[in-house]
């Protein structure tokens, strides 16, 4: 409306002050206002986003001493190591095995808060939440005392049944349980409130319709709790596969990629190469590769949102 | 109104007097006048260990009218080597920043050459030993100063009860205060021997397989205690020789008898094991046996610093050295060069020793036999051989001797220990040579 009342007052006012009220009307769009409004965010974002991006780019083109371009080297260099690959495969082990898991108890577990009386809810939600809000680097320092390799408080409580002693993160299949586990444990709830507020938004209508019509339990969640929850389960997946790719604190407090590299994910491996080995090229071209995959993922996941987004 | 006319001899002494103060007026010494200087050391794992390089600091610059700023950086999570990696990368931050044993050579094309201070530094204090100039120098140019606060050898520190009772080896007697050590008998074999049998009677030696550099120091020991190199001098992989075979062997007769979880041990790991009385021996600075002094007396009071075990190609002790690196942008460089031969000389030497409890390490060779550790204890005289007063054994780095650039990965990607938990996991020894083999030619870009 604002737009159109500008442009009426454009056409009454004397050419001889055209200049100035072309300004005055920029000022007074609304495009105007709104890009100005999110210039500080984009400028930040420009900053903590955008130029470490670019930089990061810059040096995976880089050799080992940083002072000559060399392309795509250092992508084909990483092509032929072995452990690149296996650093690949883990981390995508790592990244779906944890989704899948946070987002199946996610979903259990908000259906479980959803159907507890609204007067207790508040304090369910609260407590389910904590896992999340804590830091987790200092969460994870606490898994690993229970995990820890001599004095592990789980082989405690073990030894009681006869149990153990189960060498957690000593053992390569044994040390990728504990960091998924761990990754889990820390995301769930995120999963956990998404759902909820998902399933407070879906109408009870449709329940009481379909109680009608004689649907049991699992045909309620399959016919009406899934698809009314696709978009925010699309969404949710997508977000957390993202930060679960680029997960760095976990793996490292709790294994450092060991034993023999086999917990290493992207993240950690990059900061081995990079920091550690000091080729900064080389950890940056690691960092990368992440890219492309998120891309396809990114690409899939929101394509199918926006089609059903046009299709309602 | 008087008005005041300005003659042209009154404008000429004027101005001649302006320019005089203008120009002499860098040269009277104000409270900074000789400038400003920001250093970043490493931050002490002893209580209180940072005042004595504090005071140091202090005490130079009142002198020499700087004004000083001092960051302690922490080694935990690496913090100091990416504060290395962002400042190299910035070509800005302190002029002098402490950094740990391989960073030199890493970031050598932005350092200050330091011959200057070294040479003077070594005729007066004593040489220093071949892994202190395998990491700080390249190309006869001295890269940084060793720094004393950090620098340290991952020496036996044995419990001389259990060693007694369970593997008959008097420490004490093997390595006696105030004199040689009688370690003639004190080799990889008899350290297998003791091995098990402490294994058998309930405590392990405390070793461990993890990718952490307390795992990797005691396997590069080992390994050029059989003369095993993967990469040799001169840069050529040499990873497929018998002397690494040798020392696959020994490593896998020896990992029978470790605790078993040693393969997800990190740096803290050992300390714990040598802290709670669970073990007979670990491979550690004294700073396990400093805690147990204040958490667990009874322990700490059984506790002797010696030397490591010979191998048939010598007696090869882990030794990580620290450095004080001048940045080439620093824009107070002989302030910078003033401080760091302060910090060197032999009294402030002795301060740092003293304030860490005898964990510091100087470089030099006339600096091995400090009162400190003559007198630490409980028991008296148990940090006596740490600092190798008799040179019985080779001071030494793992990964050594390949180009630092190439063995930087080696000990990082802890290269070592992984072959030895392949092969001691049931991989043929030729599998295990072939996988280091490909790690060790792609250590090799440039």
């Amino acid at each position: 409306m604002a737009d159109v009342v500008v442009e009426q007052g454009r056409v009454v006012r004397p050419t001889g002050a055209r200049k100035r009220t072309g300004l005055r009307n920029a000022m007074g769009r609304k495009s105007t206002v709104a890009f100005f409004l999110t210039l500080p965010l984009i400028l930040l974002i420009t900053l903590l986003v955008l130029y470490p991006a670019v930089y990061s780019i810059h040096l995976a083109s880089l050799n080992k001493s940083m002072q000559k371009f060399v392309g795509f080297g250092n992508f084909t260099f990483l092509f032929n190591r072995d452990t690149f690959w296996m650093v690949v495969k883990q981390s995508c082990i790592f990244a779906i095995t944890a989704v899948f898991f946070k987002a199946l108890l996610g979903f259990i577990v908000a259906h479980f808060v959803h159907n507890i009386p609204a007067k207790g809810q508040r304090k369910w939600r609260g407590m389910l939440l904590v896992p999340w809000v804590i830091p987790p680097a200092m969460s994870t320092l606490a898994w690993l005392w229970l995990f820890d390799p001599s004095y592990s408080a789980f082989n405690y409580t073990l030894s009681f049944f006869g149990i153990g002693p189960i060498n957690w993160l000593g053992d390569t299949l044994w040390a990728r349980f504990s960091v998924i586990l761990v990754n889990v444990w820390y995301g769930a709830p995120f999963f956990m409130i998404m759902y909820l507020a998902a399933l407070k938004s879906v109408p009870d209508q449709l329940y009481e319709a379909a109680a009608i019509d004689g649907a049991n339990w699992w045909q309620k969640i399959w016919f009406i709790t899934l698809p009314m929850m696709r978009n925010i389960i699309a969404i949710t997946t997508l977000f957390s596969l993202i930060v679960t790719f680029a997960n760095f604190d976990i793996v490292r407090i709790l294994t450092s990629g060991g034993p023999l590299d086999r917990t290493h994910i992207f993240a950690t491996w990059a900061f081995k190469v990079g920091i550690e080995g000091s080729d900064i090229p080389l950890g940056a071209s690691v960092s990368l590769f992440m890219v492309p995959i998120l891309a396809v993922a990114a690409i899939f996941i929101l394509r199918d949102v926006s089609k059903r987004g046009n299709e309602a | 109104m008087s008005r005041k006319t300005l003659t042209r001899r009154q404008f000429v002494a004027a101005t001649a007097m302006s320019s005089a103060a203008l120009i002499t007026a860098p040269y009277v010494r104000g409270a900074y006048a000789a400038g400003k200087l920001s250093i970043g050391f490493w931050d002490h794992w002893v209580p209180n260990a940072n005042k004595a390089s504090t005071d140091l600091v202090n005490e130079w610059a009142a002198k020499e009218k700087v004004e000083v700023s001092i960051d302690y950086i922490t080694s935990n999570n690496n913090k100091i080597q990416l504060t290395v990696a962002a400042e190299a990368q910035a070509k800005s931050g302190h002029d002098i920043l402490q950094m740990p044993t391989w960073w030199p050579h890493a970031y050598a094309e932005n350092l200050e050459p330091l011959n200057d201070v070294m040479e003077p530094l070594v005729k007066q204090n004593g040489d220093v030993n071949g892994t202190v100039k395998y990491l700080g120098q390249a190309g006869g140019k001295w890269l940084a100063i060793p720094a004393t606060p950090g620098s340290q050898i991952k020496g036996p520190c044995s419990r001389i009860d259990l060693m007694k009772k369970h593997a008959g080896i008097d420490v004490q007697e093997m390595y006696p205060v105030g004199a040689p050590p009688k370690a003639d008998n004190w080799t990889l074999d008899t350290f297998l021997k003791a091995a098990e049998a402490c294994q058998k009677g309930g405590f392990p030696f405390g070793i461990g397989l993890g990718e952490t550099t307390d795992s990797v120091d005691t396997a590069g020991a080992i390994f050029q205690s059989f003369g095993a190199e993967l990469v040799n001098a001169k840069g050529d992989v040499t990873v497929k020789t018998d002397a690494v075979r040798q020392a696959l062997e020994y490593y896998k007769k020896l990992i029978t008898f470790l605790p078993p979880d040693a393969p997800s041990w990190d740096d803290a790991s050992n300390n714990k094991w040598l802290i709670s009385g669970r073990g007979a021996m670990i491979l550690n600075p004294p700073s396990a046996w400093a805690v147990a002094r204040r958490d667990a007396p009874q322990v700490a009071e059984q506790c002797w610093t010696h030397g490591f075990p010979a191998g048939p190609k010598g007696r090869f002790a882990p030794y990580l050295p620290y450095f004080w690196g001048l940045w080439s942008f620093s824009k107070n460089k002989e302030a910078a060069k003033s401080l760091l031969t302060h910090l060197s000389q032999p009294s402030s030497i002795e301060k740092f020793v003293a304030a860490s409890g005898g964990y510091d390490l100087p470089a030099y060779a006339n600096m091995t036999t400090l009162k400190t550790w003559q007198e630490e204890g409980p028991p008296k005289g148990t940090l006596y051989h740490y600092p190798n007063p008799y040179n019985h054994q080779t001071l030494s780095i793992a990964a050594s001797p390949a180009p630092p650039k190439v063995a930087q990965q080696i000990y990082f990607q802890a290269t070592l220990t992984k072959m030895a938990l392949r092969f001691s996991q049931g991989e043929k020894m030729e599998t295990t040579l072939a996988w280091a083999e490909g790690e060790c030619e792609g250590f090799m870009r440039s």
